[in-house]
């Protein structure tokens, strides 16, 4: 999906601050999703598959970054061709009084990639808090769990580790 | 291509045997850039400024981590919430058919991560749609055509600030 010109032209001149993208926004997007170009000037380039101003594209982007619609820009690393072959998805039980500090206590730790409370699923799913941890190995994922746990102490009902042992797909988001 | 031609073990052990060597700009490339990428229009002729070497070393070097798959891409980290609406779902699936299912699951444009897991529930994938409607309508099309019940577990609060990934390459500046 690209942004119509005439949606381009009537948002190019100005975003907003609403937390939500626009139309042209999305046509960044779309366009950058998979990566920028590996080229001189990777905005011009963009703009020019889009009908904008490079002067646009950079604002637009500058101001997802503020807003947070985009989290970061770089090099994107695949933890598993770099050797991270150890990536465990440690899920915990936390009491629901406790699981909002404790998880801002938890997200601080330098080895934690994705710290989430998310919801439970009774019977079936008991767990609410989410840490994904990478490493070399089992036993060294394990150890920074072991940390976690420390830290949640009593708080923690129950707990699991859950290894990936296929990346069967691995992109970044694709809208349409 | 010019790169530094020394190359530095990692974490200064062997207990990484399948680290692919590095070279130092690569390292720098991959350790420096997963967030303070220049915002310049140039951006890759700043990288170079900053590590010394030319905007051609910088692109040939990013093209060959692209190649060997060390790097996955160089762009944003979009925030899917902000954009649209995702969730992390789940499946349990019996080992016979799970192949089958995965590839089901990673046929949907809107599936971006799909990973096996260690666990009863062993397909594990984020949607990711414009909207609740149509998240909603790719979760109960894998269903129906999985024939298996999908767990939607969105994320409800969020607690880490993403700086990218602390690699700890051994790095000289």
């Amino acid at each position: 999906m690209v942004a119509s010109i005439s949606v381009v032209e009537d948002l190019c001149g100005e975003s907003d601050d609403s937390s939500f993208v626009d139309p042209v926004d999305r046509a960044i997007i779309v366009e950058t999703q998979g990566g920028l170009p590996l080229v001189s000037k990777p905005y011009h380039a963009v703009a020019i598959k889009l009908g904008l101003s490079a002067e646009v594209v950079m604002e637009r982007i500058r101001a997802m970054q503020r807003s947070g619609a985009i989290r970061r820009i770089g090099a994107i690393p695949n933890h598993f061709a770099l050797g991270y072959k150890a990536n465990g998805m440690a899920v915990w039980d936390v009491v629901d009084e406790q699981v909002d500090a404790l998880g801002h206590q938890i997200g601080r730790l330098d080895f934690v990639s994705h710290c989430y409370r998310r919801p439970r699923y009774l019977p079936e799913w008991p767990y609410n808090f989410f840490v994904m941890v990478h490493g070399q190995s089992h036993p060294e994922v394990e150890k920074k769990i072991e940390e976690i746990s420390h830290i949640l102490g009593a708080d923690c009902r129950a707990n699991d580790v859950l290894y990936s042992t296929r990346i069967l797909k691995k992109t970044g988001i694709r809208l349409k | 291509m010019k790169t530094q031609n020394q190359t530095y073990s990692i974490c200064g052990s062997s207990s990484g045997p399948h680290f692919p060597e590095l070279s130092n700009i690569e390292k720098q490339l991959l350790n420096n850039f997963q967030h303070d990428f220049p915002g310049t229009s140039t951006p890759y002729a700043s990288i170079a400024q900053e590590l010394g070497v030319t905007e051609q070393d910088v692109l040939d070097v990013l093209q060959k981590l692209k190649k060997m798959g060390t790097v996955s891409r160089i762009g944003a980290v979009f925030e899917p919430q902000r954009i649209g609406t995702s969730t992390l779902a789940t499946m349990a699936v019996p080992a016979a058919q799970l192949q089958e299912v995965a590839h089901l699951v990673s046929s949907y444009v809107s599936v971006n991560h799909n990973y096996e897991r260690t666990h009863h529930y062993n397909l594990w994938f984020v949607v990711t749609a414009p909207d609740d409607e149509q998240l909603e309508s790719v979760l109960r099309d894998i269903e129906q055509e999985s024939g298996f019940p999908v767990l939607s577990l969105p994320m409800l609060e969020s607690y880490h600030i993403d700086l990218g990934f602390e690699l700890g390459l051994d790095q000289k500046k």
